[in-house]
């Protein structure tokens, strides 16, 4: 079995990771099957006579201040929350791996360069390195902001892909390897990545918690997922100035938020016991 | 212990000037130079594109450009704000002391609590109340601040209309009031952010510090401890988390730049008047030299704060220190 299916396998064993999994695939069937199973959230047949109506049978979540189905908006907000979350992660591990592996392996000035740039750039928080980038660029697509976000979270990871690589380096099979006159980039695929697939699993499934708060953040501060593309924290910002009279507005698309971010970060729990029991 | 120390000082500065480089290149990486987006918000005509150019500094070569904001850093001159035409600074030090009022309660909170309550959950591993706690935590942890802030706001501020929620006092209060109704208007409109904050970041402390503890009650010198027949209250505070307060510093090091970078979110929903809000106005503004002047000065605290902890950290542990 791949190291990525026992990883899993892994987590599922466990409570936590069961419970996590199970919604996020959910989640993740709702929003891809929501076009056929909800209505559309733009159709409306009466745009002013449905605002804001509280939830009922009929609007399980209410409605918003354009008479759109909550619950539609809050699955197809799900679409675009997961597609960043799930985009920008595999771009930041796989940076993160390679600055790693490469820092580990090849040693010496390679390493030093490399880790004192990590160090450097996780000196700025990594929400005004975003701020600041998406002030200067002006209006910034879905795909920019996934390649932004992306590029922005892979400095931690990197550091721990060289603590693992410098710690397998050692192994004989390593030695072996390299005596039977394996070439550097084999060693690099074939051996090391392969070995250091448990805690690049348990980075990359906290990191999917991680980047759908920062969106959402983003996108509440007007600055992520632009409009009319529905997203999490944008809706919670259009929310705002209906808070007292619509509180729904706000209060189920940051449920989902916290439903999403808490199932992501029990996988990464069930998986890390896995990976390392000694820290449970 | 001097040379250590002039080497991880030595250390420090450079991250920190390797931390303004990135920020210079992420300045210069976007499309076109300030100018040129200043442009696209007014029609100007060309003296005035070339003064300001002038003014920027962006009519020099790059490597002059970086030199001037290498050493602007270094004289604490951290330009100017479009939007208020100020300098930066300014605007900082005016902003300073909410957020260190914020900041500050936060991190007394956070630590006194978290602390006590990650040393109880070591003690009863495993047990319900541990497992509840956890629970809870991460459940905090996992909330986006900007919404459990706007739930507060409208729950506890304009539903039950217990407490304020903008603001930092009430500005119908003059100056003339007595202080101590000054000093009781400001607590009270620190309850929410503060607590807003404090729930979303005290998982944190309590793991790393039941992590700590779990750590230290497996040494041989704990069972001896039980064995005399210490009381459980001494093993645990007097033997045990002695030793696992050590990580501790380390975290609080990571956590003293809210102190004075505040919470982005947290304030602007509260519109509390610390750094926080201005980030976040800035952001909005499209005001990059202000958010520059924040970014330099969270990642300049951050890299003091880390170095400050380490110094702690080989005073409190001579290991640290010998090795």
């Amino acid at each position: 079995m791949s190291p990525f299916g026992a990883a899993i396998r892994a987590a599922a064993r466990d409570t936590r990771g069961r419970a996590g999994l199970t919604f996020l695939s959910l989640l993740l069937l709702l929003a891809l099957l929501a076009p056929a199973v909800l209505p559309d959230p733009a159709a409306q047949p009466d745009p002013l006579g449905a605002s804001n109506l509280p939830p009922s049978l009929l609007h399980p979540f209410g409605t918003d201040p354009l008479s759109r189905d909550l619950l539609s908006r809050v699955v197809t907000g799900a679409r675009v929350s997961l597609a960043v979350a799930f985009l920008a992660v595999a771009l930041s591990i796989t940076l993160g791996a390679l600055v790693g592996v490469a820092a580990g392996y090849l040693g010496d000035t390679v390493d030093t360069a490399l880790m004192r740039l990590v160090d450097g750039a996780l000196a700025i928080p990594r929400l005004f390195l975003l701020l600041l980038v998406l002030a200067v660029w002006e209006r910034v697509p879905v795909l920019m902001l996934v390649v932004f976000i992306g590029t922005t979270g892979w400095f931690g990871t990197s550091r721990l892909v060289r603590a693992e690589v410098l710690r397998i380096r050692e192994e004989s099979f390593i030695r072996a390897a390299e005596a039977l006159g394996a070439r550097r980039r084999r060693i690099i695929f074939r051996h090391l990545l392969p070995n250091a697939v448990g805690p690049l699993l348990v980075a990359a499934t906290l990191g999917v918690g991680d980047v759908i708060l920062v969106e959402a953040g983003l996108s509440f501060l007007g600055l992520g997922v632009q409009p009319p593309t529905p997203s999490w924290g944008g809706m919670i910002l259009d929310a705002k100035s209906v808070l007292v009279t619509a509180p729904w507005n706000a209060i189920f698309p940051g449920l989902a938020i916290l439903g999403t971010v808490l199932s992501a970060n029990l996988v990464s729990d069930a998986l890390r016991d896995a990976v390392d029991p000694g820290s449970a | 212990m001097g040379l250590w120390l002039a080497r991880r000082a030595v250390q420090a500065i450079i991250t920190f000037v390797i931390a303004l480089t990135l920020l210079f290149v992420l300045m210069r990486l976007a499309p076109g130079d300030p100018v040129q987006r200043l442009e696209g918000e007014r029609p100007m005509s060309p003296q005035e594109i070339a003064r300001l150019r002038q003014r920027f500094g962006v009519d020099q070569p790059i490597g002059r450009q970086y030199r001037l904001f290498l050493g602007g850093v270094a004289r604490g001159d951290l330009g100017t704000s479009i939007e208020y035409n100020r300098p930066v600074t300014a605007l900082l030090r005016e902003r300073l002391p909410a957020t260190i009022l914020l900041g500050g309660t936060v991190i007394l909170v956070n630590f006194t609590l978290g602390m006590w309550l990650g040393v109880r959950q070591a003690q009863r591993r495993g047990s319900a109340e541990d497992r509840l706690l956890t629970a809870v935590s991460l459940a905090g942890h996992a909330m986006p601040s900007f919404w459990l802030a706007l739930i507060l706001a409208w729950l506890v501020g304009v539903r039950l209309r217990w407490l304020p929620s903008a603001g930092l006092s009430d500005p119908l209060l003059g100056a003339a009031a007595p202080i101590a109704v000054r000093a009781l208007d400001v607590a009270a409109h620190l309850v929410l952010p503060a607590l807003t904050l404090i729930l979303v970041t005290l998982a944190g402390t309590m793991r790393f510090q039941r992590g700590a503890m779990l750590e230290v009650l497996r040494l041989p010198y704990i069972v001896t401890a039980r064995a005399k027949g210490v009381t459980e209250v001494l093993v645990t505070w007097r033997h045990a988390w002695r030793n696992a307060v050590f990580p501790m510093v380390t975290l609080l090091g990571l956590w003293l730049p809210l102190l004075v970078t505040g919470s982005v979110f947290v304030e602007a929903v509260f519109a509390w008047p610390g750094l926080g809000s201005l980030a976040a106005a800035a952001a909005g503004n499209r005001d990059y030299p202000l958010l520059m002047g924040v970014a330099i000065l969270s990642g300049g605290l951050l890299v003091g704060s880390s170095l400050l902890a380490d110094l702690a950290y080989a005073a409190l542990d001579p290991r640290v220190r010998l090795s």
